[in-house]
């Protein structure tokens, strides 16, 4: 039921008394309503749910919490398998099949042993 | 898409994997209150990638699902009544009520308009004078508001035929609860960022206090359910029990101060009944009185609703994290998302649906079996791709 997506603020207008925005998601555009984030600007992101701006979306914060999970890392990297770091494994971008294929060590850690994966049918 | 991609990086996920996987000394079970992180858990196998000695519990938060019965009864009733436009979030469509569903009532000649947003039954509303437009006011703290917003509108701009039929629930009583139930096993709740990025964190501390648990504010995306839970089990390894936000560009400790203003002023607090688990006290809202002419179940009394679940589901289990989809009888068999038997298999964000889409449905055969653990290289979950070629995507990924 209720998606609530970030968007991109892409222009402001008043109607009939009403703040509302055209936001972009992704290519998708929709009319939402900026009654509760009156002061959200253009070019700004939102979390939108059911064609309403419930919270601005703070890009500081993000960057931060992506930097974190950067740093968590670093001693996994100080440590960890060096064919793997070698081979460009822990740079960020890397596909779903990449971490499946990711060494049997690896992979098997990934694992919850109990489970049955969909292969196993 | 921007603030999303990131978010999915399966690099920074393996590290994040990793430092859990350090972490974690002992078993520990955590709930995710909310359904659409259930879903996002679900769909990109992270129950499979965390350590055994983690365990995700799927709390009560799909608000499809708890909608208690008897309101669904009452829409079906509303919705077939002649000169009434009933419109609704698409994913009530199939929720079954006692016998039928909005999508049959709609087959019988009913008036059921599946809208984006409450906004567009009022505009729908203002189009058609001559017809009385309900819209299903469901959900949780997340859509409070913009159904809030949206009868304030219609008061202030005097469109007199439009109603609302609201069934709107509150997380934090619902935790309470929870934690209450004699057969509670929760020791960590990942709360529902997006609640909090209305509501704020203020209601947590003192449940945190009080049942001594951390709970932790937590994000949609594959990386913040996974943060979520670093966090959390953090606390517990060194025993301790704070709100924590994990999910900090979207949620302010104050929460969003006009849209909680707007909730005091259209609603008001009241016990409400949950699908499957009973009434909850103090854990919905209703229309205020100065909005109770735009309340539907005033405007239409419907009287004489005879309820009835089918008495295979066992969904109200399912929504306490008391039994997983997969261990009811009926899961995959009797009910399925073409033939629901409870609403926790029709909603995206319904725990059944999840494990049906997503392909859990041998993993409940093969555990009575006892063959669950002897699968030698099982592969890992595809993680973040999804776990099944074959669902349709979801509209975006963060759900509430
Ligand atoms: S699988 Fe179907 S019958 Fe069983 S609990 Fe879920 S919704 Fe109810």
């Amino acid at each position: 039921m209720c998606l609530a997506v970030p968007g991109r603020v892409l222009d402001i207008e008043d109607r009939g008394g009403t703040r509302m925005a055209t936001v972009d998601f992704g290519g998708v555009v929709k009319e939402v309503c900026l009654e509760y984030l009156p002061d959200l600007e253009v070019g700004e992101y939102a979390i939108v749910h059911v064609g309403f701006a419930l919270q601005r979306l703070d890009e500081e914060s993000a960057r931060r919490t992506l930097e974190l999970f950067e740093d968590l890392g670093m001693l996994q990297e100080e440590f960890g398998d060096p064919w793997e770091a070698a081979d460009g494994m822990t740079a960020s971008g890397m596909t779903a099949s990449e971490i499946t294929a990711g060494g049997v060590a690896e992979g098997e850690r990934l694992v919850h042993e109990d489970v049955v994966g969909e292969g196993h049918r | 898409m921007k603030y999303i991609d990131e978010f999915q990086d399966p690099g920074l996920a393996r590290r994040l994997l990793d430092e859990i996987h350090a972490t974690v000394t002992r078993p520990w079970a955590l709930m995710e209150v909310c359904g659409g992180q259930t879903h996002s858990i679900i769909r990109h196998g992270i129950d499979q990638l965390l350590p055994k000695q983690v365990e995700l519990i799927h709390g009560p938060g799909c608000p499809v699902c708890v909608t208690p019965l008897e309101v669904i009864d009452k829409a079906l009733e509303i919705a077939s009544r002649p000169g009434v436009i009933f419109c609704s979030f698409g994913d009530m469509l199939r929720v079954p009520g006692t016998g039928r569903d909005l999508f049959q009532v709609r087959g019988q000649g009913g008036d059921v308009r599946v809208v984006y947003s409450p906004l567009d039954a009022l505009r729908i509303a203002e189009q058609n004078p001559e017809r009385e437009v309900v819209f299903f006011g469901i959900g949780f703290e997340t859509t409070a508001p913009p159904n809030a917003m949206t009868v304030h509108q219609a008061r202030k701009r005097g469109i007199r035929n439009f109603s609302l039929l609201v069934s709107h629930v509150r997380v934090p009583p619902a935790i309470e609860a929870i934690m209450r139930s004699p057969e509670c096993r929760v020791q960590g709740f990942l709360a529902a960022g997006h609640v909090c990025s209305v509501m704020g964190t203020a209601e947590y501390p003192e449940l945190a206090a009080r049942y001594r648990v951390p709970i932790v504010v937590t994000g949609f995306e594959p990386l913040d359910i996974l943060e979520g839970v670093r966090r959390t089990v953090l606390q517990l390894e060194r025993g301790e029990h704070a709100v924590d936000n994990a999910y900090p560009r979207a949620v302010r400790a104050e929460g969003n101060p006009a849209a909680k203003a707007m909730l005091d002023e259209v609603f008001e607090v009241t016990d409400r009944a949950w699908r499957g688990i009973g009434v909850i006290p103090d854990s919905g809202w209703r229309l205020s009185e100065r909005y109770r002419d735009h309340d539907a179940e005033i405007r239409f009394s419907v009287e004489g609703i005879d309820t009835r679940e089918p008495a295979a589901c066992r969904s109200g289990e399912v929504l306490q994290g008391l039994l997983k989809p997969h261990e009811c009888e009926a899961f995959g068999t009797l009910c399925t998302p073409r033939s629901p038997l409870g609403a926790t298999m029709v909603s995206s964000e319904g725990a059944c649906a999840a494990y049906y889409l997503y392909r859990r449905l041998d993993l409940g055969s093969a555990r009575r079996q006892g063959q669950a653990s002897s699968a030698p290289g099982a592969p890992s979950a595809p993680f973040p791709a999804d776990a099944s070629a074959n669902v349709p995507p979801l509209e975006g990924s963060s759900v509430v």
